[in-house]
């Protein structure tokens, strides 16, 4: 006798659980199945949190749908739902990915009072100079000199640098940390980076040698499917 | 067809009234044809400037809305034939003036003259939109100091806006050289850099620009006076002559460039 064909497979491994939904039964189907399966595995009372990574293989959730499985898995049943995991994406989505991990090239002098807004990483070749402000989700490099203001992972990635050839700004933003040039007159520097320093918990100017250490994922394609 | 240039600056009083006098009476003694048009409506300098006040009549609002004709509102200058103003308006209300309005005028001077030069109010409204509308190419006005720099900046980013225009060129006015040797003014290379356009010229501060505009008699038509030759320098690289920039330094230097000019210009 063929047993029915298993729509939620639970498997433990030592990070916790790994729960497979098939990819090609209906979502109603399988939601009625894990309902069932995950109660009976359910942490008891005084048991610590599983946490539970939902492998989808080629199946694409709705908002709704997924706030549905969200619910049964953490809220009813006490697991922590560490990752959900899908091979598809759409089209939307991997063109917005897209659009944030490119680098856009501009090739002009950005003047006093000019904005240059970008998505993705910008690549400037050319000088913002005092009064002028570049802002990008991603990096900026900017081939010139930098005397305005710059703006890195504006929509909140701290992990975001930026760089000049030669480096005098007004600002430096990344992220929602601000730091601002020094009140005495000072010296500009030549091809550095600024990042924010997680310790000293603010933006930090050095150079470009760090970044080779300090973030590895310099292929911001990947970087920001990861990140979101 | 002649050229339609606007002396333009962001900041106010830096000089762009002083040098499109100059400019424009440099360029008649070269025997241009030429005609000056003050744009700032209600504080019009130009006319003074250029002592021709007692001679207005009519203005550039009357020609807009059709009180007379242009003909009838030109002035003509004292000493050159060919060296004309259209004044601004001292009372009208600033409205008056649109950029079609200019564009037209400007059109129709082009027939008759080889340069219009437009005086532009400092600012960046609509009286600056007014005086760039007809213009084919800019001269930007800044003195050594930041935020004259900072201004020049931002109107040559709204410059570089304007399709029709040729790309903008530069003059520094009222240089004063021991305070540039001090490093108290900003150094004419760091302001070119910055501001990455054609230098067209360096005007030091000459007490005889103010003495000569109280007078009514632009510098440049004094023979000798350093911002005068400053300014018909200016005046000849209009015209597509390739001439050294003045030396800030030695007088001998000086000197044998007046010599020099005479000697071009005779
Ligand atoms: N090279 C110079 N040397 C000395 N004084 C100068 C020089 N250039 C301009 N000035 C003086 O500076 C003052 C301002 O000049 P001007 O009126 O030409 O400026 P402006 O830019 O037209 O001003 P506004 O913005 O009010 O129209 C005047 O008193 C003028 O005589
Ligand atoms: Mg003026």
């Amino acid at each position: 006798m063929l047993d029915k064909k298993q729509l939620v497979t639970i498997k433990g491994t030592r990070e916790g659980l790994i729960l497979f939904i098939d990819e090609a039964c209906s979502f109603n189907e399988a939601i009625t199945e894990l309902h069932d399966k995950i109660n009976s595995s359910k942490p008891k009372p005084d048991e610590p949190i599983v946490s539970v990574t939902v492998k989808l293989g080629n199946r694409y959730l709705k908002t709704e749908q997924e706030e549905r499985l969200r619910e049964i898995i953490s809220t009813e049943n006490r697991f922590e739902i560490y990752a959900i995991e899908s091979d598809v994406v759409l089209k939307d989505d991997a063109l917005r990915w897209k659009e944030n991990s490119e680098v856009k090239i501009v090739n002009q002098i950005i003047r006093s009072g000019q904005v240059l807004n970008i998505t993705g990483d910008l690549l400037l070749i050319g000088d913002v100079n005092p009064g002028g402000k570049v802002i990008a989700t991603g990096n900026v490099y900017i081939m010139g000199n930098l005397y305005g203001i710059a703006h890195a992972g504006v929509n909140g990635d701290h992990n975001t640098f930026i760089i000049a050839s030669y480096m005098k700004p007004t600002q430096l933003r990344i992220a929602n940390y601000i730091s601002r040039a020094p009140d005495y007159e000072s010296e500009g520097v030549y091809m550095e980076c600024g990042l924010i320093d997680e310790e000293q918990d603010k933006i930090i100017i050095d150079r470009l040698q760090v970044l080779a250490r300090k973030r590895l994922e310099l292929n911001g394609f990947e970087r920001r499917i990861q990140n979101g | 067809m002649g050229e339609a240039i606007v002396i333009t600056s962001g900041k106010g009083g830096v000089g762009k009234t002083t040098t499109s006098a100059n400019i424009g009476t440099a360029l008649a003694l070269m025997e241009k044809k030429v005609c000056l048009i003050d744009t700032d409506i209600g504080l019009r300098n130009l006319d003074v400037i250029m002592g021709l006040e007692n001679r207005i009549i009519y203005d550039i609002v009357d020609v807009i809305e059709g009180r007379c004709k242009l003909k009838q509102a030109l002035i003509r200058d004292k000493r050159f034939e060919f060296l004309s103003l259209l004044p601004a308006a001292q009372t009208s209300d600033k409205t008056a003036v649109t950029s079609e309005g200019m564009k037209e005028i400007i059109t129709e001077l082009k027939q008759e003259y080889d340069y219009i030069i437009i005086d532009c109010p400092a600012g960046i409204e609509q009286g600056y939109q007014n005086a760039v509308a007809g213009a084919d190419r800019a001269i930007v006005v800044t003195t050594p100091e930041k935020a004259s720099v900072r201004d020049a900046d931002r109107i040559i980013g709204l410059l570089e806006k304007e399709e029709m225009m040729e790309s903008p060129r530069l003059v520094i006015n009222r240089i004063r050289n021991h305070m540039m040797k001090s490093g108290d003014m900003i150094d004419v290379d760091d302001i070119v850099q910055l501001l990455s356009i054609d230098l067209i010229g360096i005007v030091i501060d000459d007490e005889e620009v103010i003495k000569a505009s109280n007078k009514g008699e632009p510098v440049a038509l004094t023979p000798n006076s350093k911002a005068s030759i400053a300014y018909r320098n200016i005046a000849r690289r209009i015209l597509g002559e390739s001439v050294p920039l003045q030396s800030l330094e030695d007088e001998k230097g000086m000197f044998q460039r007046v010599k020099e000019f005479f000697r071009m210009g005779s």
